[in-house]
């Protein structure tokens, strides 16, 4: 393990932000604090987060998963690496070992990184906490017993006490935390955005476009599309339920309707006059439009589940939405992958 | 989606004071962040997977009433768990926490174990016993 930065850090010195989304929003508050200005677009954009999956065998509850953005830690593992930043992460068997390496940490003034169960963090509404397992925090200091959280998704800083936060720490299930935490031990001052913006968008069309199987990617969206259009055969009850957990994927805390579409299309404003490239800025507005019928099938498949009963055509219609908007995105990463950056 | 867009569908489920931020597109055409504090289509998905939640839990209170099933099958439910997720915290094979579904055999539960499904649940193993508690 390499020591961790010292003499640079003002303890008690964190800032807190609110962001739209966990994980690149912890990514944007953790550099930030070592001097590295990286907006959350942009931590989510280098970090290649925008994706498409849906897998019918992950099942939570007997309802098949959808995601929209690539596997949890990896906008932060890509976006580090992409930076040349330096990170720390452990895992632990016991909480109490991993709350004491959390502790030892504070002490040197370290804002600490980890991953926890949403439904253990008792500042959230009730109604957010279900068990998901892939929710990111920074922990930054201690109140008496309870622990200073900056939690990405909250207007302000919340507390935890110990209890919740170890439970939170060592939930079970997939993706399962095991008590990680991480922290940058090298940042450094200044990078040159340039080539990370370039390899977090090759990555992100070459995923789109060209991993060989059929629920990834575009091609996801198009397989979604055909099961959505089979769902009446489930009966009334199971088919409003599978669609409810797609809206609600698209919807995971913050992502504007849109799964994530909206926030890829300002990471590439940003980075149009980053680069002042502006053959990137008619692509943010296409994507705009595309987060656009996002919201737009979510609009038609809440109708759906708010009436309770199926009519076969409004899911041949949200069927054909996908498929639309996967002809649409198909173009759009091609378009995208040609832009000489 | 325009700044204006920006749905601000409130319902009880949020309470308040929570809001999200989105990203959204000002009349310059710039990205913003812009705060919502919620989306019908998103509130109705919620409420859906809440009413079936609700739903499986009076379900299984019912049968554990009856003496059908152990009371850990009511908080299983309750906690919003599915039985893999019960055998990780629990430290058992799935087939042995279904075992515990009956009462017969949770009757005879040594305390050690009793005391780990309470901890699991964020009870007292004197709630975890008596089915009076969850009626």
């Amino acid at each position: 393990m390499t020591a961790p930065l010292k003499g640079e850090i003002d303890p008690g010195a964190f800032t807190h932000t609110q962001f739209a989304h966990c994980e690149s929003g912890v990514a944007s508050n953790l550099l930030r604090h070592y001097g590295l200005q990286i907006s959350e677009p942009m931590a989510f954009g280098i970090g290649s987060g925008l994706f498409f999956g849906h897998l019918p065998f992950v099942k939570v509850n007997g309802i098949p998963g959808t995601t929209y953005r690539i596997w949890p830690g990896g906008i932060f593992n890509k976006l580090c690496k992409r930076l040349g930043v330096k990170m720390v992460s452990q895992k632990f068997k016991q909480p109490a070992k991993a709350m004491a390496a959390l502790d030892e940490l504070l002490k040197e003034g370290i804002p600490v990184g980890m991953q926890t169960s949403v439904y253990y963090l008792p500042y959230l509404p009730p109604a957010y906490r279900f068990h998901f397992n892939a929710h990111n925090l920074v922990v930054f200091g201690k109140d008496g017993e309870d622990y200073l959280v900056s939690d990405p998704v909250m207007e302000e800083v919340a507390k935890i006490d110990y209890d919740s936060l170890a439970k939170a720490r060592f939930a079970k299930g997939y993706p399962e935390p095991s008590g990680k935490l991480y922290y940058p031990v090298e940042v450094p001052k200044q990078v040159d955005l340039s080539k990370a913006i370039k390899q977090g968008i090759d990555q992100t069309c070459n995923f789109m476009l060209r991993v060989p199987v059929p629920m990834l990617g575009v091609k996801g969206i198009k397989f979604l599309g055909k099961r959505v259009k089979k769902y009446p055969q489930l009966g009334d009850r199971r088919a409003t339920l599978f669609l409810g957990n797609i809206i609600r994927m698209q919807e995971e805390i913050g992502t504007g309707g849109a799964g994530f579409r909206f926030m890829y299309a300002a990471f590439l404003q940003e980075a149009a006059n980053y680069l002042e490239r502006d053959e990137l800025k008619p692509m943010a507005q296409e994507l705009t439009a595309i987060g656009d019928q996002w919201r737009q099938f979510a609009f038609d498949a809440g109708r759906i589940c708010k009436s309770r009963e199926s009519h076969a055509n409004g899911y041949d219609l949200l069927s054909d939405r996908l498929m639309a908007i996967a002809s649409q995105e198909t173009d759009f990463y091609k378009k995208l992958w040609k832009v000489k950056l | 989606m325009k700044k204006d867009e920006v749905p601000q569908d409130n319902n009880q489920l949020h309470q308040q004071s929570f809001k999200q931020l989105m990203y959204a597109v000002d009349n310059s055409g710039d990205y913003v962040k812009v705060p919502s504090v919620g989306w019908e289509p998103e509130n109705v998905a919620m409420a859906q997977a809440w009413e079936h939640v609700n739903e499986k839990i009076a379900l299984t209170k019912a049968r554990v009433i009856s003496g059908e099933l152990s009371p850990i099958a009511y908080y299983m439910e309750k906690c919003l768990m599915d039985l893999p997720t019960l055998a990780a915290h629990i430290g058992k094979f799935q087939w042995q926490v279904k075992r515990h579904f009956k009462p017969a055999v949770f009757q005879k539960l040594n305390e050690k174990l009793l005391q780990r499904y309470a901890d699991v649940f964020q009870i007292s193993r004197e709630q975890l016993l008596h089915v009076n508690e969850i009626k």
